[in-house]
């Protein structure tokens, strides 16, 4: 055991072929829960309890694969900056629905936590929820709540938001291209992002955008609004 | 040696958007300034899109891959979590939903005003053929499928 304890690539060899196997699933029933995301966390997770190897053994190369994720994000500048033009086409209806989404996004959490009764730091843990990982972190902090618990809800939202965008869009008709990189980058950040870079470019590149954008006017918005509860 | 070039452009724009998160005083993420990095020398022309979309294609793919790590480590936060854990799960899923509509509603609703207004105005400018200038708007939309 010790030999798998000590080893660099198990955890990268590990999250590589749990999402083959995850994206290999999703193509043979093509069900949307089949989400080769989810699958992957599942199934590693899965692995590591049944043998017994702990999450900071796994991550010992987890965090390589993590490590490039700075790098990633700034490559989302490549679809946006190919998208350009449509987005300076569309700058009024691009700006405007991501303050919606951010206020609609702080405005439900207003609601649920005052239906729930949950406390001020409670409330300010989950203002975040929609926005990247590294700004989400600073802003919570900053309105007094637990970063640990923020960054779970983070990925929360972000990996639930990959996986109901195709129901949503279905339900709520949401069609236009545009409408639909929009609300994937500010409902659910960058995990939604790469749902939006498989929808397509233009969702993609405006997906990017709205991670950006949320992010800083939820900077702006939240300790504005911290002090309702 | 394109994928060293290419690498070296990259990681070195990612540097750069480091150093301005640790030095800079606002709550701007290094992936957010490097983005903004790389857009403004891609417009400006200094970088061609040949010069980093190989690699940055790469990078884009794996994406989905790079959170594994950070979601697998919900099972360290287990304890953490167990107290909130149905109210935190409410939250997180309903709110997602909510902003995920009202975002790409109103996306929608504004495009389609924006549209009416286009083909309002074709129509008082009675241009011969506004039925292709009606049609211009969604269907470069479809361009990037």
């Amino acid at each position: 055991m010790s030999a798998v304890q000590s080893s660099l690539y198990l955890g990268f060899v590990l999250s590589l072929l749990a999402y083959l196997f995850g994206a290999w699933l999703k193509k043979k029933f093509g069900w949307a829960i089949l989400n080769p995301l989810l699958i992957s966390v599942i199934l590693v997770i899965v692995i590591l309890k049944i043998f017994h190897i702990d999450y900071e053994t796994y991550n010992n190369s987890g965090k390589y694969i993590s490590y490039l994720l700075t790098p990633s994000t700034v490559c989302l500048a490549i679809p946006l900056y190919k998208q350009l033009e449509l987005l300076m086409k569309n700058a009024v209806a691009v700006i405007a629905s991501i303050i919606a989404g951010v206020i609609a996004s702080a405005g439900s959490i207003f609601v649920l936590c005052t239906v729930f009764g949950l406390s001020h730091q409670e409330y300010v843990t989950f203002l975040p929820k929609s926005i990247t990982t590294a700004i989400g972190m600073g802003v919570s902090e900053q309105a007094g709540g637990v970063v640990t618990l923020t960054v779970v809800c983070i990925i929360i939202t972000g990996i639930f938001g990959n996986i109901v965008a195709d129901a949503v869009f279905a339900i709520a008709r949401i069609k236009h291209p545009v409408a639909r990189g929009l609300a994937l980058g500010t409902s659910a950040h960058a995990i939604g992002t790469a749902k939006a870079l498989e929808l397509g470019e233009v969702e993609g590149a405006m997906s990017s955008l709205a991670i950006a954008v949320a992010g800083l006017l939820t900077v702006i918005i939240v300790p504005m609004i911290s002090g309702l509860i | 040696m394109k994928y060293v070039k290419e690498s070296a452009i990259l990681f070195g724009i990612t540097l750069v958007g480091e150093l301005m998160n640790l030095l800079l005083p606002l709550p701007v993420p290094a992936g957010v300034y490097g983005l903004l990095l790389l857009l403004v020398l891609l417009c400006s022309g200094i970088l061609k899109l040949d010069q980093v979309e190989a690699t940055g294609n790469f990078l884009l793919e794996i994406m989905p891959i790079l959170f594994i790590p950070a979601a697998v480590g919900l099972m360290e936060s287990v304890d953490a979590m167990r107290a909130i854990l149905v109210p935190m799960l409410v939250v997180c899923t309903v709110s997602t939903i909510i902003v995920m509509i009202t975002t790409g509603k109103v996306t929608e609703l504004i495009l389609a005003f924006g549209e009416k207004e286009v083909r309002e105005y074709d129509e008082h400018h009675k241009k011969d053929k506004n039925n292709s200038n009606r049609s211009t708007g969604t269907n470069k939309n479809k361009g990037g499928r």
